[in-house]
């Protein structure tokens, strides 16, 4: 749904406004929507809740100001855009696409990245069961080496980006991304698990020291919601 | 010593070796590059405060800037090896790690020489009267250009730099650049000063209020190495 976004910019205001992402656990990304406008999703677990995974200062910070950030940028680019449209301006509008990227994929990409973590003492952690996990070892090998691969490309992020386990909705196959800054997944691949690799992500907590970030967040990872997402792909 | 000169052509051309230096047992020195040794500063991690934290300056110098000297050298020594090797592949497999690193390593030298403590000569435009001149002609005026590099600085989308530059050739004019992650200004243009986009150079600090940030680094700017820069009096490039 919410990967969906950045495809269907003609209809956009249209279909946000349809759109209704509902809020029960295990949906897709909470990207909520009121009125045709972006909204910030609440989380379902307390700042505090990731530690000592992922420092309190971090998450409020990270979700209050950078995801507030990225929803007020995808507002006003699609306000722009709206009104460049209702004046035939396209030239204008166009001019806005880069802007629409980067903040509308800003919000998917933390919209998706919230609901793909979890306490360690509630859902977060361990390894994926059933399905989910048949899959990692039928394209990886094992859960061993596809998280390997996962810290791998993580680490190989030059400069600001997410790494993400997607499955390719053409092939049936599972696989790695990474994405440049806050591109967003899109094309024949369904985002399963995301992590952010940009330094606000982690530089309180960990400063230079990205590898720690990178194995401490399996702690953290919420299967249920991944499986979730897999089974709907 | 950092002969950045040399891997400042490296990064221009991107084929840099020449064929007849292929042979056994080659290595860095052999291949008439210096190994990137990071810089010392020119000043002390605390000299930027209240602007930059000392504890911001010295993660970003002994950590982030010597993280990027060693995977420089690293690749380096892994391009020669291909390159005696015979090994194209390898070579060009090679050659992002190389502008990533090897960027940094650029980049990050050339910011250190364009701070100084806030207060000092080097801060002042006093020390900058032709690049100041030339500014106020470029943009109509100092407070014009700020606005101007400030807006740039805050408009990149992910991890760069920001830069003043004095573009080569006979124009030679004035322009403000961004370039993205690691990526040098390369291929002729002369950087007067840049500013270091990226989280690291300001989170500890300012957290995500990068246009404080941006509003400081003002503050910090060395307009004497600035004018040395833009009369092409600077050795960097050959003696940094
Ligand atoms: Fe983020
Ligand atoms: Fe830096």
């Amino acid at each position: 749904m919410s990967s969906t976004l950045l495809r269907t910019v003609p209809a956009l205001r249209g279909a946000l406004r349809a759109s209704g992402a509902p809020k029960a656990a295990g949906a897709m990304a909470s990207t909520s929507f009121v009125r045709g406008k972006a909204t910030l999703p609440d989380l379902s677990y307390d700042y505090g809740a990731l530690e000592p995974h992922i420092s309190g200062k971090i998450m409020e910070l990270h979700h209050t100001k950078h995801h507030q950030t990225y929803v007020n940028g995808l507002n006003s680019a699609l306000q722009t855009i709206a009104e460049a449209e209702s004046k035939g301006d396209y030239t204008k509008a166009a001019t806005v696409a880069p802007l629409l990227n980067f903040h509308g994929g800003g919000h998917i990409n933390h919209s998706l990245f919230w609901e793909n973590l979890a306490p360690a003492s509630r859902e977060g952690g361990g390894e994926p069961d059933g399905a989910l996990k048949k899959a990692i070892d039928t394209d990886f090998g094992s859960f061993d080496t596809f998280r390997k691969q996962m810290n791998t490309a993580l680490a190989g992020i030059q400069g600001s980006g997410w790494a993400w386990l997607v499955k390719d909705k053409s092939a049936g196959t599972l696989g790695l991304v990474t994405r440049a800054n806050q591109d967003p997944v899109s094309g024949p691949y369904v985002p399963l698990m995301g992590i952010d690799a940009w330094e606000h992500a982690y530089y309180l907590q960990y400063e230079n020291r990205k590898a720690e970030y990178f194995d401490a967040i399996w702690n953290v990872v919420n299967w249920k919601t991944v499986a979730s997402r897999f089974e709907k792909s | 010593m950092v002969n950045i000169g040399t891997l400042w052509q490296y990064l221009a051309v991107q084929a840099p070796l020449h064929s007849s230096m292929s042979g056994d047992a080659l290595n860095l020195t052999k291949m008439g590059l210096t190994a990137y040794t990071l810089p010392a500063l020119p000043y002390a991690y605390d000299a930027l405060e209240p602007h930059i934290s000392a504890q911001i300056m010295e993660l970003h110098h002994s950590k982030h800037h010597q993280a990027y000297v060693a995977n420089l050298n690293k690749a380096l020594e892994s391009h020669v090896a291909a390159v005696a090797a015979s090994d194209v592949a390898s070579q060009i497999a090679l050659q992002q790690t190389i502008k990533f690193n090897g960027g940094g390593h650029i980049n990050h030298s050339l910011f250190w020489k364009n701070l100084a403590p806030a207060g000092s000569e080097e801060t002042s435009l006093e020390a900058a009267k032709g690049l100041v001149g030339a500014i106020e002609k470029t943009w109509g005026g100092f407070d014009e250009f700020k606005k101007a590099f400030s807006a740039a600085l805050l408009g990149l989308q992910g991890s760069g730099w920001g830069w003043l530059v004095k573009e080569g050739g006979n124009g030679a004019g004035l322009r403000i650049v961004t370039t993205k992650d690691q990526d040098p200004v390369v291929g002729g243009d002369e950087t007067i000063f840049g500013v270091d986009m990226w989280e690291h150079a300001y989170y500890l600090q300012y957290l995500n209020g990068k246009a404080a940030y941006v509003e400081n680094i003002w503050n910090v700017i060395n307009w004497k190495t600035a004018e040395e820069r833009f009369q092409g009096k600077s050795e960097e490039k050959t003696e940094l």
